[in-house]
C-alpha cells in the first residue's frame, strides 16, 4: 500500500559541518514509503555524511535547515531512539564486536526496537524462527549466525550481513552506505537481491552509491546527484546511466 | 540518568550510621599488639599450638615493611587505629525489606539477585525468609557422607586441628608478604574444605553460602585441601553490592591440591569501591596460592573483580608435582578512581608443568588497572609451558590501563608465550550498536562482555549470568 499523500523523509535546505567545515550545504530531498532512491556522486561531495547525519552519528553538527521522518523531527532523535522507530544504516565499513555472538546481537537489537514499540519480546526459540526465515529469503549459510559480529567476515559476508540485519529489523526506511564498495560481481548481485526482497510499498530505500553498477541490479525510482554539498540534478534511472558516459565533471559544470 | 550500583552502595553505606550503637558487640579494644592476637586467639577457644602460630606471624610481621613496589596511590593506613575483632552481629539491622533502601533492592535486582538471598544481604532478620541453617544442614548432611568437609575455619581447628596443622601456613609460609602475616596473626575466621580421596565433591561448594560469608570478617583465612584424585569447585563472594564497614580487608587463601587432584576456584568480588570521587571503599589486599602438590594436579582460578577502592590481588599456582596444570583467568574493572593491581604467579617446579594465563583489564573512568605477573621456570622443570595473553579496554580516556610481566625461566626447554594487546572501545563499534536500536548502556554492556567472554565462560554457570550483569550495572553510565 503505497502512501502517495506524504513523505516518509522530507529534508529541507540541510547544512552539516563536520569539524568546523561545512560538508552539506542545503539539501533538499524527499522520499516517499516504497520508492528507491539513489545518491551518487564524486567522492568529497557529501555522501557519507548525510548517511550519517540522518542516523545520528556523533561529530556532525547540523546548522541549518529541517529533516522530518514520519512526520516527526528527525533531529531531535538519539541515534538508538531514530533506530527503533525504523531508520537503519547499513554500514559502508560494518564493524567488528569481538566476543559478541552475533545472534545474541541481533536479538538484543530486535527486542530493543520491539520494546519500543510496545510489542512482546521474543524469546530465544521464537526469534531463531525468525532467523531461519530470513536466512532462507536471502539464501544464507547459518555458520555465520554463531559466530563474532563481523569477526573474521569477507567482505562479502559483511555486507550480507548488513542486509541480514536489516531483514530482522524491518526498518521503514533503509540507507545503504556504499553497500557496494568492495564487492565482487558475485557478491554484488547477492547483496542486491536480498535488497529487492526487502522492498515492499512501505519501506523506503535511500542508496548511497559512487557507481551505477549498484543501479544495474536495485533499480531506483529516481537518481539524484550529490555535488559540493547539494543535490545538483535529480531524474530517473536514465541519469546514473548518463553519469556513466560523461563522468561527473559534467554535472559539477552543469 | 539511573542510579548506578556505586551510588546505590554510597546511598546504603550512608545507614550503617544509624544502627551503629545499638549493636552490643564483643570487641578487642583499638590497636594491635600481642595482647591483641592473645585475646582473638582465646576468644575462638584455639590450642596453644595455633596461638604460638599466630604469635611467629605476628612478630614477623612487626619487622616487615608495607609492600611499595605495586603502582597502587594508597595513603599510609594506621594499623593502630582498628579493632581487630569484633564477635559476629546476630542483631539484624531491618525487620523487614520494607525498611530497606529501595535503590539498593533495584540494585539486587538488576543483578538477578534471589529474593531470599536479597534480604539477608541488606541485613534483614532472615529466618522468617530464608531457614539458612536448615539449608546448610541438609547440604552438610550430603557432604558428609562422601566425607567431604566443609565449615568455618574455626569449627575446622576444633573439629580436625591435625589436618588444619598440617596444611595451615604450608602454601603461603608465615613471612610471605605482609599482608598475608597480618591476616595469620589475627584472622577472625573463614573456610576449611577437605574432600578425601578419589572424591567428586557433588556441588559447586558455597553458592548457599554467600550469605554467610558476608559476615566472615575483614581477615579471612581460607583453606582447601583436595586428597589424591579428587575434585572441587568453590565459588567465593558475591555479585551483590556489600556493604562492610572495615576498610581494610586482608585475606589468605591455601588451596593444596596433590596428586591427580582438581581445584577450581571462581571468584566474584564486588565490595563497596568509594563514591564517584573516590572517597571511602575498601582496601582489599589478599593472597591467594595454591599448589600443586601431586603429579598431574590442577588448580585453576577464575575472578571476576568489579568492587574495592584498591584490588591486591595475585592468586597464584606453585607447580610442584610433574604435569600438574596451573590456571588463572581473570576479569578485572575499575571504574570512577578505582585502583587494580592484580595477576598471577606461575611458578613451574616439577617436568611437563603447564600454566595458562588469560587477564582482561577493564578501565573506565579515571579507573588504574595493572596486570602483574610472573611467570617462573626453576632449573628442574623441563617442558615447561606457559601462555599468558593480556588484554586491555580502555573506556575514556581519563582511565589508565598498565601491563607488567615478569619471565623468569630457568631451563633451556620451556616455552613460554606472551601476548598483550591495549584496545579503546572505538565510536565506531558504540556508533554501531546505537544504530541498531540498542541505549549507549547497554551497547557498552555488550561489548565489555564480549571482550570479558574467554573468562566468564570460565565460571560455573549460575555465576556467569551475574558476572555479566555485575559488568554492566559497574560501567552504567560510563557512556553518553
Amino acid at each position: 500500500m503505497k502512501n502517495t499523500e506524504m513523505n516518509m523523509l522530507e529534508i529541507k535546505n540541510l547544512h552539516a559541518r563536520v569539524d568546523g567545515r561545512e560538508i552539506l550545504k542545503g539539501i533538499d530531498l524527499s522520499v516517499k514509503a516504497g520508492e528507491v532512491h539513489a545518491i551518487m556522486g564524486p567522492n568529497g561531495s557529501g555522501k557519507s555524511t548525510l548517511a550519517a547525519v540522518l542516523s545520528g552519528r556523533d561529530g556532525y553538527e547540523v546548522t541549518e535547515g529541517t529533516v522530518e521522518y514520519m512526520g516527526k523531527n528527525l533531529l531531535d532523535l538519539a541515534a538508538d531512539t531514530r533506530a527503533r522507530e525504523g531508520v537503519f544504516l547499513a554500514f559502508q565499513y560494518p564493524v567488528e564486536l569481538p566476543g559478541v555472538n552475533n545472534l545474541y546481537f541481533l536479538r538484543a537489537a530486535v527486542n530493543a526496537g520491539r520494546r519500543h514499540r510496545g510489542e512482546p519480546e521474543l524469546d530465544a526459540g521464537q526469534f531463531l524462527k525468525a532467523v531461519r526465515k530470513t536466512l532462507k529469503l536471502l539464501d544464507l549459510r547459518e555458520d555465520l549466525l554463531n559466530r563474532a559480529v563481523n569477526v573474521g567476515f569477507s567482505g562479502g559476508e559483511k555486507k550480507r550481513n548488513e542486509i541480514f540485519q536489516m531483514a530482522l529489523l524491518e526498518p521503514k526506511l533503509a540507507i545503504l552506505d556504499e553497500t557496494d564498495s568492495g564487492l565482487d560481481i558475485d557478491a554484488l548481485r547477492q547483496v542486491s537481491e536480498g535488497v529487492n526482497k526487502l522492498r515492499t510499498p512501505d519501506r523506503a530505500f535511500v542508496l548511497i552509491t559512487h557507481y551505477q553498477r549498484l543501479l544495474d541490479y536495485i533499480v531506483p525510482d529516481v537518481v539524484h546527484v550529490l555535488a559540493g554539498g547539494r543535490i545538483v540534478r535529480s531524474g530517473d534511472k536514465s541519469l546514473a546511466l548518463e553519469l556513466e558516459k560523461t563522468g561527473y565533471a559534467s554535472v559539477n559544470a552543469a | 540518568m539511573s542510579a548506578t550500583a556505586r551510588e546505590v552502595v554510597a546511598a546504603a553505606d550512608v545507614y550503617k550510621y544509624g544502627f551503629v550503637t545499638d549493636i552490643e558487640s564483643d570487641s578487642a579494644p583499638i590497636g594491635l599488639d600481642e595482647s591483641t592476637v592473645r585475646f582473638i586467639s582465646a576468644k575462638k577457644g584455639e590450642p596453644e599450638w595455633l596461638l604460638e602460630w599466630r604469635l611467629e606471624c605476628f612478630r614477623a610481621w612487626l619487622k616487615m615493611p608495607t609492600p611499595d613496589w605495586t603502582k597502587l596511590k594508597i595513603e599510609p593506613i594506621d594499623y593502630q587505629a582498628s579493632t581487630y575483632y569484633s564477635a559476629p552481629k546476630t542483631t539484624p539491622k531491618y525487620q523487614s525489606l520494607d525498611e530497606v533502601d529501595p535503590e539498593l533492592l533495584k540494585t539486587y535486582e538488576k543483578l538477578g539477585i534471589p529474593l531470599h538471598e536479597r534480604a539477608a544481604l541488606a541485613g534483614v532478620a532472615v529466618d522468617a525468609v530464608f531457614d539458612s541453617v536448615s539449608v546448610a544442614t541438609t547440604f552438610k548432611g550430603e557432604l558428609a557422607k562422601m566425607g567431604v568437609i566443609f565449615c568455618s575455619f574455626g569449627e575446622a581447628v576444633r573439629e580436625h586441628p591435625d589436618l588444619v596443622r598440617e596444611y595451615l601456613g604450608s602454601v603461603v609460609p608465615t613471612t610471605d608478604n605482609f599482608f598475608a602475616a597480618l591476616n595469620s596473626a589475627v584472622f577472625s575466621d573463614g573456610s576449611f574444605v577437605y574432600i578425601p580421596k578419589g572424591v567428586r565433591c557433588p556441588m559447586e561448594l558455597s553458592t548457599y553460602f554467600r550469605i554467610n560469608a558476608a559476615n566472615s570478617g575483614q581477615f579471612e583465612r581460607t583453606l582447601i585441601i583436595a586428597d589424591e584424585g579428587s575434585h572441587v569447585s568453590y565459588l567465593e563472594g558475591c555479585t551483590a553490592p556489600m556493604r562492610d564497614e572495615n576498610q581494610l580487608h586482608a585475606a589468605v587463601v591455601e588451596l593444596v591440591a596433590l596428586k591427580d587432584a582438581t581445584i577450581k576456584y571462581s571468584t566474584v568480588q564486588n565490595w563497596y569501591p568509594g563514591d564517584a570521587e573516590g572517597k571511602g571503599g575498601i582496601y582489599n589486599f589478599v593472597t591467594k596460592r595454591g599448589e600443586c602438590r601431586g603429579d598431574n594436579a590442577k588448580i585453576s582460578w577464575t575472578q571476576v573483580e568489579t568492587g574495592s577502592a584498591v584490588t591486591w590481588k595475585y592468586p597464584s599456582c606453585v607447580l610442584t608435582g610433574d604435569n600438574s596444570v596451573g590456571e588463572f583467568f581473570s576479569v578485572a574493572l575499575t571504574n570512577h578512581y578505582q585502583q587494580a593491581d592484580t595477576g598471577t604467579k606461575m611458578i613451574h617446579i616439577g617436568k611437563n608443568t603447564k600454566s595458562t594465563i588469560i587477564s582482561k583489564g577493564i578501565s573506565a573512568g579515571r579507573g588504574q588497572n595493572t596486570y602483574r605477573g610472573l611467570v617462573k621456570v626453576l632449573p628442574k622443570a623441563a617442558g615447561a609451558r606457559n601462555t599468558t595473553r593480556c588484554d586491555s579496554l580502555l573506556i575514556g580516556d581519563r582511565c589508565g590501563a598498565h601491563t607488567v610481566p615478569y619471565i623468569d625461566v630457568y631451563n633451556r626447554s620451556a616455552r613460554v608465550e606472551h601476548e598483550a594487546t591495549t584496545s579503546k572501545i572505538s565510536e565506531d563499534q558504540m556508533f554501531y550498536c546505537v544504530q541498531r536500536g540498542l541505549s549507549p548502556d547497554d551497547a557498552l554492556s555488550l561489548i565489555v562482555n564480549g571482550f570479558a567472554k574467554e573468562v566468564l565462560k570460565e565460571l560455573p554457570m549460575e555465576f556467569a549470568v551475574e558476572a555479566q550483569k555485575l559488568l554492566a550495572v559497574s560501567l552504567e553510565g560510563s557512556v553518553g
